[in-house]
């Protein structure tokens, strides 16, 4: 079925080696001259910024895109991949950062109906035999007859590598495969992949951001920037900090926001037993109840999918509340444009695209979504004047440094950075009192980030109440002072940041509370 | 890219000339690709006419001649294009929402029938113009409550709008059909079952010098105050927002139900008034005449204008010239007329697929601007 098969039992891992990789998309040169070697039985992290090329370069490896020059070895020897399938046929698989399994089949079956060659009438008593035999061999043990869609997260990610093995791809290529896990799942994950690589049973590629990993489990790291080669050599070798320039070069990253100390502690948002539905009018979350005060961040970590989106929309307005009320100085609170602009509530999220923004409409109009109907842009009621809406957008543009080529640019051709950054100017250029965010950085750049992060603390520090919900744990550790966690929709564990730490939130977001 | 992005983040810098131009190389996106829409239509066109044995260059000469060629067939194009140009607002408005409503035909016959019931209890003892402002009312009111009800469907109940609006148009044919074939049937007409006339000398003349009825006119006003509402209020920027993205909406707090339901109310009050003028200025009473097919051809012209009320105008008279010449290709060609049917679906297609052309292209991009 694929040359793995010629390869000597316990030695089946695959060499890959990309030799000046080049793909240009019309006049932008995508990834420049990329030479990598992964060694059999190496575990080989990519590192890099968002559109440094990463994904450019799997992509190529894995025949989704025809590189406009250089050339892929495996075990040595120059192949071709026209597509995906011809990638499979040479050993190479990929898992992506979202799950492509199908929720309703069994992990059984998703895995029979993966294999090029499922038989019309599929004999599921030999299937599962030889299934059975199969995971003899590997030490990732999933239920095989349950439905996907009751499976955990960290139970998903291990099907997905096993539908991967089962396929007899001896080269794996990682696209940021613990974004989905707690840290606890995704420390198991990695062990068992180190694990098989050690062995000399698989080798892997896996594209990450989190030095955590890297320093981990990689035995080598390449790190990409602006589609270059910018860097590589032994994990062992390198700090962190080299690998940290590497990834962002010279680019100043402004430093995190000092977080002063606040004396008053007057509470501003209550959440008072708040119930909701998901679209399938499920309960998503139960009996929320917290407090936020003035100067105060409030997060809340969680794998993504307990309730936290769900939390978001209700109190932005974008789902209804079943039962529960909401209060802002002791006052009842409703989601709607004169309520939001007499308490100053502002908010961003993740994919603010999708979430805030409208792709289609200007950066200038865009950044005029909280002020449209207010003086000077509407000078008297009902009426609206573009002059000064293109004049608040070329101050807020130099504020906030967006990068765009004019205020007239549809928002959504900015890259996410700047997509990111509009809207923060959008929100937080005025006075702020309560600021309800969702994972703000998803996706984004490190210079990026740190702004945002440092905007935020200085929100805080102005005395804005912030409610921070985040799946980035990190984030939360760097950013609360009080943290709490969802699970299942209900808070299970909340505490002030100074008297917890890492591994006792990561235990509360698996659930073992 | 990054190089590129900061080398433009620069140039934004040299103000507002520079946004003029982009502003214009951008918006000259949305007059060439339907442009180029309206080409490739009449070369299927031309394929099909040529299968059927018929001469392509014979047809769209006549076309120019049966539409725009002669004062005569230039005023048969502008009634034709009057109701159109209401009947495309109709389609235009809730468009700007991401409502699709393609019933404007019903809020037209309704609009219609309640202008004639209006009018006459009135004959005899009211002036015309207190007659006509009495039309007016009911007829905008009528058709504003029946599409306002297809929006209130739409964001309380989560009713497709476009199948409610659909629908709707055949219980609107119902109640036409129900009163002029019933309580409200003129006896003295035994052809065609129809309200009693509202009389000759309470219905709108022509624009001086023309045969064309002052419904035209009104109808540009119309568009032109719309265009205005749409693009210079804070109510045309809310709708924006809620069409563009109905999430950012809500996290903005704006009222997207009511923004829905008064949007569908402006629309359905275009068809109503396209009602008024076919019954004031036409045909002087309701009946089945007034399901001509306008509220139709009104979502295609409403598409070809990209629901810009200042287009709907020209494209309004265009597809009315296309119309008006159906008869003419008939007698000459020996082509049934629905054959300029075939050509109005054709463009609509083709219409549709260009539409995801939009964004597509370099030339329409600042300069170093990946697409």
């Amino acid at each position: 079925m694929s040359v793995a098969q010629d390869i000597a039992p316990g030695q089946r891992a695959i060499s890959v080696e990309t030799i000046g990789m080049t793909k240009v998309f019309g006049n932008l040169t995508a990834l420049d001259d990329v030479s990598i070697k992964v060694a059999p039985g190496s575990f080989h992290a990519l590192l890099g910024e968002n559109g440094a090329g990463k994904s450019t370069l799997v992509k190529c490896m894995m025949g989704f895109y025809q590189p406009s020059g250089g050339a892929l070895l495996v075990n040595e020897s120059e192949v071709s991949v026209p597509n995906p399938r011809a990638a499979h046929a040479h050993g190479i698989g990929m898992v992506y950062q979202h799950f492509t399994l199908v929720p309703s089949l069994t992990a059984a079956e998703n895995l029979v109906i993966a294999r090029a060659d499922t038989p019309t009438v599929i004999d599921w008593k030999k299937e599962r035999k030889a299934l059975g035999a199969f995971l003899e061999t590997t030490p990732f043990k999933v239920p095989l007859e349950v439905p996907v869609s009751s499976l955990s997260a960290g139970e998903k990610q291990k099907l997905e590598i096993l539908k991967q093995l089962y396929l007899d791809q001896r080269f794996l290529i990682l696209d940021e495969p613990t974004s989905v896990l707690t840290p606890d799942e995704a420390d198991e994950v990695l062990g068992l992949l180190r694990g098989m690589t050690e062995a000399g049973e698989l080798t892997i590629l896996m594209i990450t951001h989190k030095f955590r990993e890297v320093t981990a489990y990689a035995d080598d790291v390449t790190v990409l920037r602006r589609g270059r080669l910018v860097g590589s050599g032994r994990v062992e070798d390198l700090s962190v900090e080299d690998m940290s320039r590497m990834m962002i070069g010279e680019t100043e990253i402004r430093e995190s926001a000092t977080r002063t100390v606040q004396t008053q502690k007057k509470l501003k948002l209550e959440l008072a037993g708040l119930f909701s539905d998901d679209d399938e009018e499920l309960p998503a979350i139960e009996a929320i109840s917290l407090k936020i005060h003035e100067g105060e961040i409030f997060g809340i970590a969680g794998v993504s999918g307990n309730g936290q989106s769900e939390l978001i929309e209700v109190l932005s307005g974008q789902r209804t509340l079943n039962d529960g009320r909401i209060f802002v100085d002791k006052k009842p609170y409703e989601p709607e444009r004169g309520q939001m602009d007499m308490f100053k509530v502002f908010g961003f999220s993740e994919e603010p695209l999708k979430n805030v923004a409208v792709p289609r409409m200007s950066v200038a109009e865009n950044m005029a979504f909280r002020t449209f109907d207010k003086a000077p842009i509407s000078p008297f009621r009902g009426w609206l004047s573009p002059p000064p809406m293109r004049k608040q957008a070329r101050e807020l543009i130099a504020a906030y440094r967006v990068k765009t080529p004019s205020t007239e640019e549809p928002i959504e051709n900015l890259s996410g950075g700047n997509v990111q950054r509009a809207i923060l100017a959008r929100e937080l250029s005025g006075e702020v009192d309560i600021l309800i965010v969702a994972n703000p950085c998803f996706g984004l750049d490190f210079a990026s980030v740190a702004e945002i992060r440092a905007q935020i603390m200085d929100q805080r520090n102005k005395g804005a109440a912030v409610l921070l919900v985040s799946e980035d744990l990190d984030e939360i550790l760097e950013l609360a002072d009080t943290v709490a966690v969802m699970s299942e929709g209900r808070i299970t564990y909340q505490s002030p940041m100074a008297e917890t730490d890492r591994a006792t939130i990561g235990h509360a977001m698996a659930g073992h509370h | 890219m990054a190089d590129t992005t900061e080398t433009s983040g620069v140039r934004m810098q040299s103000g507002t000339s520079f946004e003029l131009v982009d502003r214009l190389r951008r918006s000259s996106e949305f007059f060439v690709i339907p442009l180029l829409a309206l080409v490739v239509s009449g070369l299927l066109f031309s394929a099909f006419l040529l299968t059927l044995g018929k001469s392509p260059l014979e047809f769209f000469s006549l076309v120019w001649r049966g539409g725009f060629g002669t004062s005569f067939s230039w005023q048969n194009t502008l009634v034709r294009a009057a109701p159109l140009v209401f009947t495309a607002l109709c389609v235009a408005i809730p468009a700007r929402l991401g409502l699709v409503i393609i019933g404007g035909e019903g809020a037209l016959v309704l609009g219609g029938f309640a202008a004639a019931s209006i009018a006459i209890p009135m004959v005899g003892w009211a002036p015309a113009f207190l007659m006509l402002l009495a039309m007016f009312l009911a007829a905008t009111i009528a058709g504003g409550v029946w599409i306002g009800l297809v929006g209130a469907l739409r964001h309380y109940r989560g009713v497709n709008e476009t199948i409610a609006s659909l629908l709707m148009f055949y219980i609107a044919v119902s109640i036409l059909n129900f009163f002029v074939e019933g309580a409200l049937r003129d006896p003295s007409d035994p052809n065609k079952p129809s309200t009693k006339p509202i009389g000759s000398e309470n219905m709108i003349g022509a624009i001086p010098g023309t045969d064309v009825h002052w419904g035209l006119l009104v109808g540009i006003l119309l568009c032109i105050a719309l265009f205005l509402v749409m693009n210079r209020t804070t109510f045309g920027f809310a709708a924006q927002i809620a069409g563009g993205n109905l999430r950012a909406a809500q996290a903005h707090g704006l009222p997207v139900g009511k923004l829905m339901v008064v949007a569908c109310m402006i629309a359905g009050a275009c068809a109503g008034i396209a009602g008024f003028f076919e019954v004031a200025a036409i045909h002087g009473k309701a009946n089945a005449s007034l399901i001509a097919g306008y509220g139709f051809t009104g979502i295609l012209v409403s598409f070809l204008a990209r629901h810009n009320p200042l287009v709907i105008v020209p494209v309004a008279i265009f597809l009315g010239g296309i119309a008006a010449s159906g008869g003419l290709v008939q007698r000459r060609m020996d082509l049934p007329d629905a054959t300029v049917l075939v050509l109005q679906g054709l463009l609509f297609i083709i219409i549709l697929v260009s539409e995801t052309f939009y964004g597509r292209f370099q030339i329409f991009r600042p300069k170093g601007e990946a697409a």
